[in-house]
């Protein structure tokens, strides 16, 4: 082997992998070659230890018009119209540079959402970070929201929901997980799709530096800080924007054949994966790429990951044309290379081969590993705990433990967060931050809805991988149900640490297994998804964070339901009947200080049950407010409506919350409604139809929050906990 | 009645321009290139939100040399009606047709939220159907709307009732807490010398229809089509 371990590792790849290499190619690679590999063999481009478990996730469905291996993924809406949507990681550049690294994530979401077609419609952020009293926590924070803030704000798409959320592990190891939703006519979708042999392909956008080299396999080890030093990417909105409508304008031009983003790995990974959906050739020349940087390298050029640079494949007659558009937006683009018939990626310097490799090596023969996944005894035994003396001995009145509650940073108004993001541009945000369960959007022309949700316990899927999972999947699908929406498809990010560790790959599994299960059970199709492996810091991994991003429609936007209470509501609490329990919860960990106990495990068929009768509810226009009861149950879920609703709530005969596992436990499959006196008789019977439970709590007025007898609180106090924690000082 | 929406590369509330004029009767909006030095027979012209030419340099400052912008000016100086907002205001002060000047958010963050403002003047066209003293509930997205001019241009703004729009609560009492960017006397919009160019940063546009919390933006371009009908 002519091959040092120092260049192995540089390019991330193993002995094994480099003798399997040598064995496919029946020589040694040269240096480029080596380089081109191990970006395609990279685990954030092969996918090589998640493609046979990401294997069991339906991904098929009457409404899927793209499923996942493309840009993003599609559903049909009944309209006709499809919305596309993928969610993307972007946490270990994020890491190590938070502006440039959420700006970045976000400029690659979106080109991967209009290389599709499509217009993209709406932004959310999955953040995690270390501890917010910790000042490095509160320095990462302020930069992702800015980096984000600013990059979407210029390219005038609303950033309309998502999640902040802080504990320990997160700690050297952010997690920024962005999704992009578009708009597109459902027969007009592009495919990165290399077409007939002689097709030619142009680089269009930002010049060619040196920035990113090695993203992609950076992205695919562990320890951000010390890996990452020198690939971080600049973003530039601005070309974003002008690159964006370049793009939309030539929708539906017959001599556009594909499109593809240049997003890790830049020119390898676009032109390789247009080549192999096609089962063509391509031959790119690199000398005929700009360059913003003099003596880059022919290596240089095929693995920088310069932002804001797209690949297009167009018929011959039809370049100057395409070309005349790009110019129309002061864009400049490069005929650099030639879609060919001989399935091999030959890569020219000028008159020069510099690089040859079948794509079927680059595309089809990377490894999968299927490994042996053993659950952590410790962690195992943390969930075993019996919680008994830890609730006993953490001592604290319930109205205490209401306001710490809600001024905790994971439940806390995040306001100063969404704020920083322009989330009415486009007139179309109907439920904006903070109003429902999740953000609804209005499509124009035809007014339907379109409801956005991410979430994620990771908790929950700490303590149970598999409860977690299903759980991420079923608390979106039930925010989508709360507004009134049904859902056509998700798209995930499942974010953990090192596979190569039995415990992490066990995490992985299980918790791609909950989600499998879910989606099938609530018939949700799985149309896109990113896997971010290796997020460890210091040797220690990041909590399992599957995070699910769901697209739900309403027939008409208006319709939307929010969480307010309004006054004179009748208030209830609508139930599959599970019973809350205090095991991983919120209160746990914020008022004992422990992360331990069984998280809830959602009763699948029952789930399905209550989502169905929020949809018709909503529907009949029979619900003034919805819901979820989540982190910190139903103690804070009725301190979120009356806040939201400046109304108080009185529930003085309501005798069933009296103990924290009443007030504070969580479970799924709970919903807290509002509902007009005369509506009450038409819920009831519902509630009846589909076997659910409806327990009437009391009448939203007045200005307090009455509880029973052991809670009454002025909602202006409430109000003042929940929306005083979370604001960072611009010096931190 | 056409209202050319002005689109510069960056620019990206032109659409929602577009939709907002739409629901107005009489108003027949037309979308305007940078490059374009034609007009296409426009009554009345609007530079709308977004970060023209990547707001580089400054905010607007190099917008003001788009093509379009001779005619924009030449449009002005004949006393027709121009309306700016947000990043159009930016433009239309960089490109010296109104005074003052807008600085960063004075928390230094950019700000997304839905705020009041008094209506203080009616002088222009853009506002002649709104009676002084109205409270509109209306949306703010920016970054540098801190409007600041100096002690001079003030009084002379005061003298000639160029102040047209202030940021205030609710109930329309114009407060320090009221003022969320920290513009000089909770300015959010002011016409020139002749009240035919307003400028403000707050969006009526996205504040033009109930399902989207608010329909007082209308107002302003409500205003207009009932000035030009008069005319």
């Amino acid at each position: 082997m002519s091959v040092s371990t120092e260049e192995l590792r540089e390019v991330a790849l193993t002995a094994d992998e480099y003798d399997q290499v040598v064995r496919l190619l029946g020589r040694e690679p040269n240096r480029l070659e080596l380089g081109i590999v191990g970006a395609m063999w990279s685990e954030h481009c092969g996918y090589k230890n998640s493609r046979p478990l990401l294997r069991s996730f339906p991904t098929e469905g009457p409404e899927v018009l793209q499923g996942p291996g493309e840009n993003a993924g599609a559903v049909r809406l009944s309209s006709g119209l499809a919305a596309v949507f993928k969610v993307e990681s972007h946490n270990h550049p994020s890491a190590i540079e938070p502006y440039q690294g959420a700006a970045t994530g976000v400029g690659g979401i979106v080109r991967d959402v209009f290389t599709m077609g499509a217009r993209p419609f709406a932004l959310l952020d999955s953040l995690r970070f270390g501890p917010f009293e910790e000042r490095e926590s509160r320095h990462l924070l302020n930069g992702v929201v800015r980096g984000i803030g600013d990059y979407g704000n210029s390219i005038g798409i609303p950033t309309v929901g998502g999640e902040t959320w802080f504990a320990p592990c997160y700690r050297g190891n952010p997690l920024v997980n962005a999704m992009c939703v578009g708009i597109a006519p459902a027969d007009g979708l592009i495919r990165g799709h290399a077409g007939e042999p002689g097709n030619i392909v142009l680089l269009v956008g930002s010049d060619t530096g040196r920035d990113g080299i090695h993203g992609a396999t950076f992205a695919s080890v562990e320890d951000p800080q010390e890996s990452h030093k020198g690939v971080i990417q600049v973003g530039n909105p601005f070309m974003e924007k002008l690159l964006m409508e370049a793009c939309l304008e030539l929708r539906g031009n017959p001599h556009v054949v594909g499109m593809q983003d240049c997003g890790a790995a830049g020119l390898t990974s676009s032109s390789v994966e247009c080549a192999g959906r096609a089962g063509s050739g391509i031959e790119l020349d690199v000398s005929k790429v700009s360059r913003r940087e003099r003596g880059m390298t022919p290596y240089e050029v095929m693995l920088s990951e310069s932002q804001e640079r797209m690949l297009l494949v167009v018929r011959p007659e039809g370049v100057d044309e395409v070309r005349g558009v790009f110019e129309k937006w002061d864009l400049h683009s490069d005929v650099v290379g030639r879609v060919t018939g001989d399935g091999v990626l030959r890569v020219r310097d000028g008159g020069e081969v510099v690089g040859e490799l079948p794509i079927h090596l680059l595309t089809e023969d990377v490894p999968a590993y299927t490994r042996q996944g053993v659950p952590d005894p410790g962690l195992l035994a943390r969930r075993d705990r019996d919680l008994g003396e830890l609730v006993e001995s953490a001592d604290v009145a319930p109205q205490d433990a209401l306001l710490t509650l809600l001024s905790s940073p994971n439940v806390c108004d995040k306001r100063w967060v969404w704020e920083q993001y322009d989330h009415t541009i486009g007139t179309s945000t109907v439920m904006q931050p903070g109003m429902a369960d999740a953000a609804v959007m209005r499509i124009r022309p035809t007014g339907e809805g379109l409801a956005l949700s991410m979430d994620c316990n990771s908790r929950y899927c700490l303590l149970d991988p598999y409860a977690g999972g299903m759980g991420a999947v079923v608390e979106a699908a039930r925010n989508l149900a709360c507004v009134g929406a049904r859902p056509l498809g998700l798209t995930n990010c499942l974010n953990f640490g090192n596979p190569e560790k039995p415990g992490v790959y066990w995490q992985l599994s299980e918790c791609i297994r909950g989600m499998a299960d879910a989606c099938r059970a609530l018939g949700v199709p799985v149309v896109s998804g990113n896997v971010s492996l290796y997020n460890e810091s210091g040797g220690e991994a990041i909590y399992p964070t599957p995070v699910v991003g769901m697209v739900g429609e309403l027939p008409d936007a208006g319709e939307a339901v929010g969480l307010a209470f309004r006054d004179g509501d009748e208030v209830y609490l609508l139930s599959t009947g599970a019973e809350p329990s205090l095991g991983a919860s919120e209160w746990l960990a914020v008022i004992a200080g422990e992360e331990a106990g069984t998280p809830p495990r959602p009763d699948l068929e029952a789930e399905t049950r209550l989502h169905r009768a929020l949809w018709a509810l909503a529907r009949e226009g029979v619900l003034s407010s919805a819901h979820d009861l989540s982190e910190g149950g139903l103690g804070v879920s009725l301190a979120e409506c009356c806040i939201a609703g400046e109304v108080g709530l009185d529930a003085s005969g309501y005798e069933g919350a009296s103990d924290p596992t009443a007030l504070f436990g969580e479970a799924h499959g709970r919903a807290v409604i509002g509902v007009r006196p005369e509506h009450v008789q038409r819920v009831a019977e519902v509630a009846r139809d589909a076997q659910l439970r409806l327990e009437r709590l009391g009448t939203a007025r007045g200005d307090r929050l009455v509880l029973g007898t052991t809670m009454d609180l002025p909602v202006e106090g409430l109000a003042a906990a929940y929306h005083g924690r979370l604001h960072v000082s611009l010096t931190e | 009645m056409k209202i050319g929406v002005v689109t510069f590369p960056g620019s990206n509330g032109d659409t929602d321009c577009v939709h907002a004029l739409e629901s107005v009767p009489g108003c027949e909006p037309q979308l305007i290139w940078h490059k374009s030095t034609d007009l296409g027979g426009s009554d009345a012209l609007i530079l709308p939100g977004g970060f023209a030419h990547g707001d580089y340099l400054r905010a607007g400052a190099i917008a003001r040399f788009s093509p379009v912008m001779r005619e924009v000016e030449r449009f002005a100086r004949e006393g027709r009606p121009v309306l700016g907002i947000c990043n159009g205001f930016q433009v239309l002060t960089e490109a010296g047709l109104l005074p003052g000047a807008l600085l960063r958010n004075q928390h230094i963050l950019f700000r997304c939220a839905w705020v009041h403002v008094r209506v203080t003047s009616s002088r222009s066209p853009w506002l002649s159907a709104v009676p002084e003293g109205t409270v509109l509930r209306i949306a703010v997205a920016h970054g540098q709307g801190n409007y600041f001019a100096d002690e001079d241009t003030l009084r002379e703004l005061r003298e000639r009732a160029q102040i047209a729009l202030r940021y205030c609560d609710p109930d329309g009492r114009i407060t320090p807490d009221s003022n969320h960017n920290g513009s000089v006397l909770n300015i959010a919009g002011v016409t020139n010398r002749e009240g035919n160019v307003l400028g403000m940063m707050p969006h009526p546009e996205r504040s033009s229809d109930p399902l989207l919390g608010s329909e007082d933006g209308r107002a302003v371009f409500a205003s207009l089509a009932s000035t030009m009908v008069r005319a």
